[in-house]
């Protein structure tokens, strides 16, 4: 069981890293890493948003969907649940945990209707996750995802500094940078 | 051309708006499932659906949603939809369905849905609202058949499947795996910068032209990306800026 869990958390985080090999949540990993600060918080953000939603997510199939045989409705389910859970968040911080707010609330509504939170959800019951399992799913897909995006943040901070060409500035010498990055990254395949 | 008429908004979405190669909206798909043209094109054919339909059904509601509740009214109209959809792919094109995976019921969370809903279909009539979806889905349909093309061309020497290359060409296997996803892309956003660039010296508009979410995920509040569920009140955005 515990080596079950192991080989998850390897998996998701580093050989299929959610950004990196699966595309997913490319918004905030382009938009939100100029600064490695910045960069932290969100993925800090993103961590909390989706080991809570895989929970929250893998309780309401496990004993509302599954049981009355309403599986095909998970799309719509999920997404509602996600995007009102994420606000539900941010009021709860925002009311209680007036620190925890002031670092993460920013980002939280950057993160509402994330490819990236309703992914790890769908790929739980596409891959028959147990709750325990999902959760641990979607811890380490939240914590791959922050790795690479503090390393993106990191790299673009020194590369401010470069001469590059007029029209590779911007956008495109990022997406060059994430594409070296998946190289990278396709190495870890040998790890499993 | 007239303003809102059919034809104008197809040829809008083909070119003047491309949602790929024009407002950037919609890369987590453009990235993920252009390994191959067929793979594009199916890709591109199913989120057309789902954007006519859920343009079509928004604008027939946009007197009866409320403005405070608008967002989650539209999430599940395209849920419903891109459901619909991913039960008839699964019952009758299963090749499809197991080639898309996961990033078919993603079509929920695409920009360029909620993205139209917010900035055409609540605010005019059905039939503009229908062909604004089929337009915009055929550019994006377009954009991720070409890319596609370039990928599969490069990484395995072939297009739609038939051999183009000559056979000494030895495929470049980069170009279908994932980073060469993020390396057409940036190539593609480079040729863009470039014709901006281009058309700003020549003093023309091109504003329009965005890449990636105008650099910033702030900006993709505007296309529907990072919507709120309940907009915000007046009194906390004034909290939220001190």
């Amino acid at each position: 069981m515990v080596k079950d869990l192991l080989i998850i958390l390897i998996s998701s985080s580093l050989v299929s890293n959610v950004v990196l090999s699966q595309f997913l949540g490319l918004c905030p990993f382009l938009g939100v890493s100029k600064k490695t600060q910045t960069a932290a918080g969100m993925g800090t953000a993103v961590i909390f948003v989706i080991t809570l939603a895989s929970a929250v997510a893998g309780a309401i199939y496990r004993f509302i969907l599954a049981p009355f045989d309403l599986t095909y409705l998970q799309t719509i389910v999920f997404i509602l649940v996600i995007a009102a859970l994420v606000q539900f968040v941010e009021m709860f911080l925002k009311k209680f945990m007036k620190s925890l707010y002031q670092a993460l609330g920013v980002y939280l509504p950057l993160i509402t209707t994330n490819c990236a939170v309703l992914g790890v959800a769908l790929t739980n019951v596409q891959k028959n996750y147990g709750i325990l399992t999902g959760i641990v799913n979607g811890f380490a897909t939240a914590v791959g995802f922050t790795i690479s995006i503090i390393i993106l943040a990191g790299i673009r901070e020194k590369m401010a500094y470069n001469d590059i060409p007029e029209s590779f500035k911007g956008m495109p010498i990022v997406l060059v940078t994430a594409g070296l990055m998946a190289i990278a990254f396709c190495g870890f395949s040998g790890l499993l | 051309m007239k303003q809102n008429s059919p034809a104008e908004r197809l040829v809008n979405g083909l070119v003047k708006e491309n949602p790929t190669f024009v407002l950037m909206l919609g890369m987590c798909p453009t990235l993920a499932v252009t390994t191959s043209a067929i793979n594009g094109l199916g890709m591109g054919l199913t989120t057309m659906v789902v954007l006519a339909l859920s343009n079509m059904f928004i604008s027939l509601l946009r007197k009866i949603i409320p403005d405070k509740v608008r967002i989650p009214a539209f999430i599940v109209i395209i849920a419903s939809f891109v459901t619909v959809v991913e039960l008839l792919l699964k019952a009758f094109i299963p090749f499809l369905y197991g080639a898309l995976g996961l990033y078919i019921p993603l079509i929920v969370v695409n920009c360029i849905i909620l993205g139209r809903a917010e900035a055409y279909a609540s605010k005019n009539g059905v039939i503009s609202s229908l062909f604004d979806g089929i337009g915009m889905g055929l550019g994006f349909t377009l954009a991720l058949t070409v890319i596609g093309a370039v990928r599969e061309l490069f990484g395995a020497g072939e297009v739609f499947g038939f051999r183009v290359m000559p056979q000494s060409y030895v495929p470049c296997s980069i170009f279908i795996l994932a980073p060469g996803a993020f390396f057409v892309l940036a190539a593609l956003t480079a040729i863009q910068n470039k014709v901006k660039l281009a058309g700003e010296r020549r003093g023309k508009d091109m504003s329009k032209i965005q890449s990636g979410c105008n650099m910033d995920c702030a900006g993709c509040g505007e296309s529907g990306c990072s919507r709120r569920l309940v907009p915000e009140s007046v009194s906390e955005k004034e909290a939220r800026n001190g």
